[in-house]
């Protein structure tokens, strides 16, 4: 028989406001411990919350950018659970009313796309964080996280696979960081994810039993203990077991899942409507101010980009996938107008960088007016594309300086004297006799080893047209 | 300074002879902490004095007087219920698992109160979290009422209606929840008055019902309720709730409306409960006066009230269960070591709650889980909503409506204390208020046979709470009562 993985997916989106949800302590990541605190998110009697408004508009915004229905009016619940991290023991969030219903993200694997539909969005705090020092029998309580506002999306289980899932994080994250609601950071824990996997026979429409994966902190942990977790169940259910409705932990160094620790009592959150907080109203006038200062969405800027641009699928999906790189394109295609130059460019040698450095474009001191002047002195011939790429790029990456006085500072300028190069070639030829005479008995490829030598002489410079020209000319008369 | 005679010193009269010159903050302050060593002992209203905390602020008001400054409360000494915070003090709410709590902000009406001068001498006594209507739930010691020892001075705000009635603060301020105010300072004999909801901040009020709390003062007389009120009230950012209004000078109102004649309502369904034979007589007796004065007297129908208790006891508890959950030995507060943390967990709430605050976190709990939320606190709430809305109804046909505070004068202590049921009904009166939101004033209106004081209660719409002090001030004026209790006058 074979089977289908079932896969929902609960994201929580820290979003960067300057200040918590409920007062006014700075959200700032990787402060020393509890500074950055209050007696209104560590909870002190007598305190009460004041909803940031920036929150609001900045779950608008997303709710707006997934098409999802925003709801006129919406209610912060209180959801009851003890634990040290959460000072209230309630968190406040959202249960009935939520801010946002609906709405659907589009994924594209393998080249196909796919929509997946969204069930809701709501505004919550985050808790704290327990810091654990092995070598005490206590724990430590930061409460810097606490009150941070967090957006949670839930997905409908729609997802298939576990490449879908990615593809469905890395969309998220792409449209959130569009947005600039969120880092989209999963090792900071800016972007966190949970997956409520079951599987069952291929072509059912009953959901098998549900397990919950907790603790995957990159978009490589949710592939594989999504790909583990589905093995698991799916010989299960080969061997005729039925998986057990829990919660499971993934462990990166085995790359397994593992029942959580403890028991799973169930839980009673005893929801109900804040009494603090008076329901959270959505103006028409609000929705319309916040859908014109929308920015183009990766989807659209892809589209646009392959239509504009000619860029291939592939091409357009990896620029667009960091709005700074999509702007740094664009900007470069301003100034040099070879869309397709400028994109291999930056695919192949500034993605290299980027990737080898793990930082993004707007981290280096790279400007679009560097890589158009790159490649204009490529196409005016005072460089070869070697050296563009070998000499000159990495200079002008590593310390921000213009293409023309990397080249003219370190005499990388193309050597494309006939007298000179014809000098050169001439003796190539006259100190390695064995070589022209296989060129002459017909291995034309032997070629290539005249210009390298002829490249040598010059540390690279000569132009290779020229030399090839000149060599052709000499070893053919 | 032997001229100083407490007993008749309102709030108003004292800043009179502050301003002459002729009395000294400091001389005002160490007459209020004089008479709480005298008789403190005997009624038990304070949990925390400070002597040299309140001479310093007397001092400071002394001399800001002197560089002229004048602000509307400069140099008074005030009692503050022991569930508000002042930072830098003890916060006890009267419960063991905030015994050592040393509260790290001032509530926003203490920064009022600050901001106007006031002089705090210190915390009050109250039922535990302000769950109670005696002020025997305290987890120290029980309050007395100043008029019969041997009974109690109503609650939650017990301790500060005891010491303004003993004149050991010129005013106070308490928290009223389904009548905590009113109530007390029905049987203790002052006026006490609960505000609209949202008229004043609750930032800094422990949370009891935060949908039903609700900062009030006590005082002497209205005059003096009325200048407390405006200075504590107003829209405040740090609380949602807090209505963004205007708030009037309730004191000049109080002048302009000295003739103006009302329609007052007197609700029958108030009338269909066991009443204390003088309580009955007495209200019957108000509403002569109210005739006698010019006002038109009506019925009104309350149809909803009969589940008035039923809505009250079942929201309360649910948003209390919820407001206590953070004292859990982990932060601040009393921690009892476990072997696990939810050992810890248990224990120290086991040990730090009492009896009556544990049954109403059970109570609250109840309500909102998940099989019983519909049937229980959304129910509640639907039914609260058509008792706003019997108000709101009656409210088209009367300004104001009069009713009893308590339907007994103060019982015996210990009279009520095994039986919960009992102890709630004394707020029958009251809480219909509370779950409205309205506003409503208890003022002394009489004694019993046995010299204990009496009480009634004016309710007004929405926001008028210019109105409710403007006919209780018509009814102080007519009936003009000596209200010294007996303890006091012997000193
Ligand atoms: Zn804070």
């Amino acid at each position: 028989m074979e089977f289908e993985p079932v896969i929902g997916l609960e994201v929580h989106v820290q979003l960067k406001t300057k200040s918590k949800l409920f007062c006014s302590c700075s959200t700032k990541f990787g402060a020393p411990p509890n500074s950055q605190i209050c007696p209104i998110c560590t909870g002190q009697p007598g305190v009460l919350p004041v909803l940031n408004k920036e929150a609001i508009h900045y779950a608008l915004k997303l709710a707006l950018a997934v098409g999802a229905k925003v709801n006129r009016l919406s209610i912060m619940a209180r959801k009851h659970y003890f634990y040290p991290d959460l000072p209230k023991n309630y968190q406040i969030s959202q249960y009935e009313l939520p801010i946002a219903e609906g709405g659907a993200i589009e994924i594209e694997v393998n080249g196909s796309t796919k929509l997946i539909n969204l069930t809701r969005i709501h505004l919550e705090e985050d808790a704290g964080k327990l810091v654990h020092d092995e070598k005490k029998p206590y724990s430590y309580v930061d409460f810097n996280r606490t009150g941070i506002p967090l957006l949670e999306i839930v997905s409908k289980p729609e997802i298939h696979s576990p490449e879908e899932a990615v593809a469905y994080l890395k969309t998220l994250r792409s449209i959130v960081r569009y947005l600039g609601i969120c880092d989209g950071n999963m090792e900071e824990g800016s972007l966190r994810c949970d997956a409520n996997v079951s599987v069952r026979p291929k072509g059912s429409s009953s959901l098998g039993v549900k397990v919950e994966l907790k603790n995957m902190n990159s978009f490589k942990h949710v592939e594989r203990a999504l790909a583990f977790e589905i093995k698991r169940q799916t010989a299960l259910l080969l061997e005729g077991k039925t998986p057990v409705q829990e919660t499971r932990l993934y462990d990166e160094a085995t790359q397994t899942t593992h029942p959580m620790r403890g028991k799973e009592e169930a839980h009673d959150y005893c929801y109900f409507p804040d009494p603090d907080l008076i329901e959270v109203r959505v103006s028409e006038d609000w929705i319309e101010k916040i859908r014109e200062e929308l920015p183009e969405l990766p989807s659209a800027k892809k589209a646009r980009f392959i239509k504009e641009y000619g860029l291939s699928s592939y091409e357009a999906g990896i620029l667009v996938e960091e709005k700074p790189l999509a702007d740094f394109f664009e900007d470069t295609v301003r100034l040099y107008a070879k869309p397709k130059a400028v994109a291999n460019f930056i695919l192949t040698e500034v993605l290299r960088y980027l990737n080898r450095d793990n930082i993004s474009i707007e981290q280096t001191q790279l400007k679009p007016e560097f890589l158009a002047e790159l490649l204009s002195l490529v196409d005016d011939g005072t460089i070869s594309i070697t050296i563009a790429k070998q000499q000159v790029f990495p200079e002008v990456y590593e310390k921000g300086l213009p293409p023309k006085r990397v080249v003219e500072e370190r005499g990388l300028k193309q050597e494309s004297s006939e007298e000179l190069l014809r000098k050169l070639c001439e003796e190539v030829i006259k100190e390695n006799p064995s070589e022209v005479e296989k060129y002459r008995s017909g291995k034309k490829g032997v070629l290539g080893f005249f210009v390298g030598q002829v490249m040598k002489k010059t540390g690279g410079k000569a132009n290779p047209k020229l030399v090839n020209q000149i060599l052709t000319e000499l070893l053919e008369g | 300074m032997n001229s100083l005679n407490l007993n008749r010193l309102t709030i108003k009269r004292a800043l009179e002879l502050l301003d002459e010159g002729k009395i000294s903050s400091v001389e005002l302050t160490q007459a209020c902490l004089e008479r709480i060593k005298k008789i403190d002992p005997e009624v038990k209203a304070y949990l925390y004095v400070n002597e040299e905390w309140a001479l310093e602020q007397a001092r400071l008001a002394d001399e800001k007087r002197k560089a002229g400054e004048h602000g509307k409360l400069l140099g008074i000494p005030l009692a503050i219920k022991d569930n508000i915070l002042i930072k830098g003090h003890p916060t006890t709410c009267a419960s063991k698992i905030l015994q050592n709590y040393i509260a790290p902000y001032d509530a926003t009406v203490i920064r009022k109160l600050k901001k106007e001068g006031a002089v705090f001498l210190g915390k009050t006594n109250l039922d535990e979290f302000a769950m109670g209507s005696s002020t025997e739930n305290s987890a120290f010691f029980p309050t007395k009422n100043p008029w019969d020892l041997e009974r109690v001075p109503g609650g939650s705000s017990g301790g500060s209606a005891v010491a303004v009635a003993c004149r050991m603060g010129l005013g106070a301020l308490g928290s009223d929840t389904g009548g905590s105010i009113r109530q007390p300072a029905c049987f203790c004999g002052v006026v006490g008055m609960k505000p609209t909801y949202s008229l004043v901040s609750r930032f800094g009020l422990v949370a009891f019902a935060s949908s039903l709390d609700q900062i009030g003062p006590f005082a002497l007389n209205i005059e003096d309720t009325a200048l407390l009120l405006k200075v504590i009230s107003g829209h405040d950012p740090y609380d949602s709730t807090s209505a963004p209004r205007e708030v009037p000078s309730f004191t000049q109102i109080l002048q302009e409306n000295a003739n103006t004649k009302f329609r007052v309502g007197i609700p029958k369904e108030y009338f269909e409960h066991e009443l204390h034979p003088e309580v009955a007589k007495n209200i019957e007796e108000m509403i002569s006066l109210l005739k006698r004065l010019g006002h038109e007297v009506k019925e009104v129908s309350l149809p909803h009230t009969k589940y008035a208790i039923s809505v009250y006891y079942i929201i309360a508890p649910a948003e209390a269960a919820s407001n206590l959950a953070r004292y859990d030995g982990v932060k601040y507060g009393l921690r009892v070591e476990g072997k696990s943390l939810i050992e810890m967990y248990k224990k120290s709430r086991a040990e730090g709650f009492g009896r009556e605050v544990k049954r109403r976190v059970m109570l609250g709990t109840y309500a909102l889980s998940a099989g019983y939320y519909d049937a229980f606190y959304l129910k509640a709430s639907k039914v609260r909503t058509l008792i706003k809305q019997d108000f709101l109804k009656a409210f088209e046909e009367v300004d104001l409506i009069l009713t009893p505070v308590s339907p007994t004068p103060a019982f015996k202590l210990g009279e009520k204390t095994s039986d919960p049921l009992q102890m709630y009904l004394s707020d029958i009166f009251t809480i219909p208020v509370n779950l409205a939101g309205l506003p409503g004033l208890s003022l002394p209106s009489g004694f019993t046979r046995e010299s204990l004081p009496l009480g009634v209660q004016v309710i007004g719409p929405h926001f008028r709470d210019d109105l409710v002090l403007s006919l209780g001030y018509q009814i102080e004026k007519e009936l003009d009562l000596e209200t010294i209790p007996p303890i006091v006058k012997a000193l």
